[in-house]
């Protein structure tokens, strides 16, 4: 066996002295090309590394800023490649054999994750992304600075249209007065002369004068209850908010749970409005906007002020230590209320969100498509009663009440129970 | 030529009249006897002049226990803490409501977590919130799973207030089975 071996080694050694120049060729061929891969991965390393980097590390690094933990971004000109790896792997068995490791672990409290699924090349990738990167010159980049603000102003286009009207004014008075000096005037004298025995005619007819007045009394009395009718209603109240939130983009584009935030409708009357903190259990990460981020016409330089109002609010220095902190000052955010019953009407929430199972948006409208919220349904007496008269009860796997729900189907004849049936129209369910 | 003007007056009257009966949706309507519709008492989020900053919602005292609370969670916000709750405490409930632990864990974790709980949630693929680990690797159990929900870790703030002691557990135990299935 082993003297198979050595010959074949024999033999190939001596075909390279036999292809002495093949050889170098093809070896140097063999060497670009490995150079030539080794830089090409080099590029596709940093996009997986950025990819592991976010999945792994970002919930507590980031590369321009300390977080949890240190910013990361030119970490490879301050350590070794083999003490990071080192570190990455198990940071916690390399602390017991290297001193530096230990004043590294120093930094925070919070004691960094140990990542033995990574190999060596996992860890090149990461450590490719945290090198500092070339800023991109895209180019239209220049190009949008002169096509950037054109101020639209309507004001002259209002002065133009008025011009325009009372031209059109001028001109149908001139062929007025052009047909009477022509002599087409006694055709309009004629009309007018017409309209006047109309009017003597009405004057005389007293059953004519009846009918107006009863037309008129009619009438105010339908203008009146219209109007009175929508006194208390707020229907497309829209109050201007302290803070420029927005629900598409909370509720809508990123897909937040209602109840994440208004987490007290499945317990309680109320559907809680958030406290702070919950806006810091994202905001906490989240200090600005997305480049792309619009809400109307404002964009990111106005809608990042909106976020440090949350800041102030809670007493949150982002720029603190350790990914920021809490001052302990703290002011509360002045929310304007827009869904508002009267006192002497009474609602809860848990009992539709959770007995009934209604969706919020039955009540509230297509809230995830609103940058600005209104109140989308009038909230009036009319408006409770007639959906309680439709929506049926779901009787389903609902043991407890199942004698009580056959004796009511059978008593109104009906396969199913309404609200209204169930006592849903009762005054004192509502008024007490 | 009079006729004209008085014509015109008399139209701009009318669109005006029309038009005003649009009222503004920045304020409240009117309303008939405000007495009625405002409450005597301070609302849940209202202004109470009584405390400093002057609003009705409080914190409550530090230590409080909530009525009917069978689980008090007694330990500390702090990396022993944290190891503590992780080696000795287990789930207390003994029966499990599968359903509403589903929906409670899409409802407060699945945005970030995932709704298999790989951490591709809604918030990661999108790239707002970033390192947000599969359950799989990590080395969790229901006591450490139940002082992050309680305190936050890293960048996860607490998700107490949102949550009741009892729907807590719940989520616990949903985890667990993503974890280990």
């Amino acid at each position: 066996m082993y003297q198979t071996r050595k010959k074949q080694l024999f033999i190939s050694m001596k075909s390279v002295k036999q292809h002495n120049l093949i050889s170098r060729l093809t070896l140097s061929t063999i060497a670009l090309l490995f150079l030539f891969t080794l830089n090409l991965s080099a590029q596709g390393d940093a996009k997986n590394g950025k990819k592991l980097f976010n999945s792994n590390c970002a919930a507590c690094h980031k590369l321009d800023k300390d977080l949890v933990g240190p910013a990361l971004g030119g970490i490879t000109e301050k350590r070794e490649n083999a003490w990071l790896k080192a570190w990455i792997k198990d940071n916690a068995a390399f602390q017991k054999v290297d001193a530096d490791a230990k004043e590294a672990a120093a930094y925070s409290p919070t004691a960094m994750n140990a990542f033995p699924q990574f190999s060596d090349q996992d860890i090149d990738d990461i450590l490719e992304y945290t090198k500092p990167q070339e800023p991109v010159i895209t180019a239209g980049g220049p190009v949008q600075t002169f096509a950037a603000p054109v101020k639209q102003d309507n004001t002259l286009l209002y002065i133009l249209g008025a011009i325009m009207v009372v031209m059109l004014l001028m001109l149908f008075n001139l062929y007025r007065t052009i047909n009477e000096l022509k002599g087409d005037a006694p055709k309009s004298r004629s009309f007018s002369e017409q309209a006047n025995g109309v009017w003597e005619a009405f004057k005389r007819n007293k059953f004519l004068h009846f009918l107006m007045v009863i037309f008129f009394l009619l009438m105010t009395a339908y203008f009146a209850f219209g109007w009175m009718s929508q006194v208390g209603v707020d229907q497309g109240y829209q109050p201007i908010q302290p803070i420029e939130f927005s629900h598409k983009i909370h509720a809508g584009d990123n897909k937040i749970d209602c109840q994440y935030c208004h987490s007290a409708a499945k317990h309680s009357k109320s559907s809680g409005i958030p406290s702070a903190n919950v806006c810091m259990n994202c905001h906490m990460n989240i200090s600005e906007v997305a480049d792309d981020t619009k809400i109307g016409n404002h964009g990111k330089d106005i809608l990042d002020k909106e976020i440090q109002k949350l800041y102030d609010a809670v007493g949150w220095d982002p720029e603190a230590a350790g990914g920021g902190a809490y001052t302990g000052e703290t002011k509360p955010i002045e929310w304007v209320r827009i869904h508002n019953l009267p006192d002497f009407a009474y609602f809860n929430h848990s009992q539709h969100v959770n007995v009934a199972g209604q969706k919020c948006q039955k009540c509230h409208g297509p809230v995830e498509e609103m940058d600005e919220l209104y109140q989308y349904a009038p909230l009036t007496m009319d408006w409770c009663i007639s959906c309680h008269r439709e929506t049926e009860v779901d009787m389903t796997e609902n043991g407890y009440y199942k004698k009580i729900h056959e004796q009511l189907a059978k008593k109104y004849g009906v396969e199913k129970v309404t609200v209204a049936e169930m006592g849903g129209m009762e005054c004192g369910k509502c008024h007490y | 030529m009079k006729k004209v003007i008085k014509n015109i007056i008399v139209l701009v009257v009318m669109v005006v009249a029309l038009t005003s009966c649009d009222r503004s949706k920045r304020a409240p309507n009117l309303q008939y006897m405000p007495n009625m519709y405002e409450p005597v008492g301070y609302e849940t989020y209202g202004d109470n002049p009584n405390y400093t900053p002057g609003m009705e919602e409080r914190l409550p005292v530090d230590g409080t226990i909530s009525r009917g609370s069978e689980f008090p969670y007694d330990y500390e916000n702090t990396p022993e803490g944290y190891e503590l709750a992780k080696t000795e405490l287990k789930n207390p409930l003994t029966e499990i409501d599968a359903e509403r632990a589903k929906s409670l864990y899409t409802i407060y974790c699945a945005s970030c977590h995932g709704s298999k709980g790989d951490g591709q949630g809604t918030l990661a693929t999108r790239e707002k919130f970033l390192g947000i680990p599969a359950y799989k690797d990590r080395e969790i159990t229901d006591g450490s799973i139940y002082h992050v929900i309680m305190f936050g870790k890293n960048m996860m703030g607490s998700h107490a207030s949102q949550l009741t002691e009892e729907e807590r557990w719940q989520v616990v135990a949903y985890v667990q089975e993503l974890k280990n299935n």
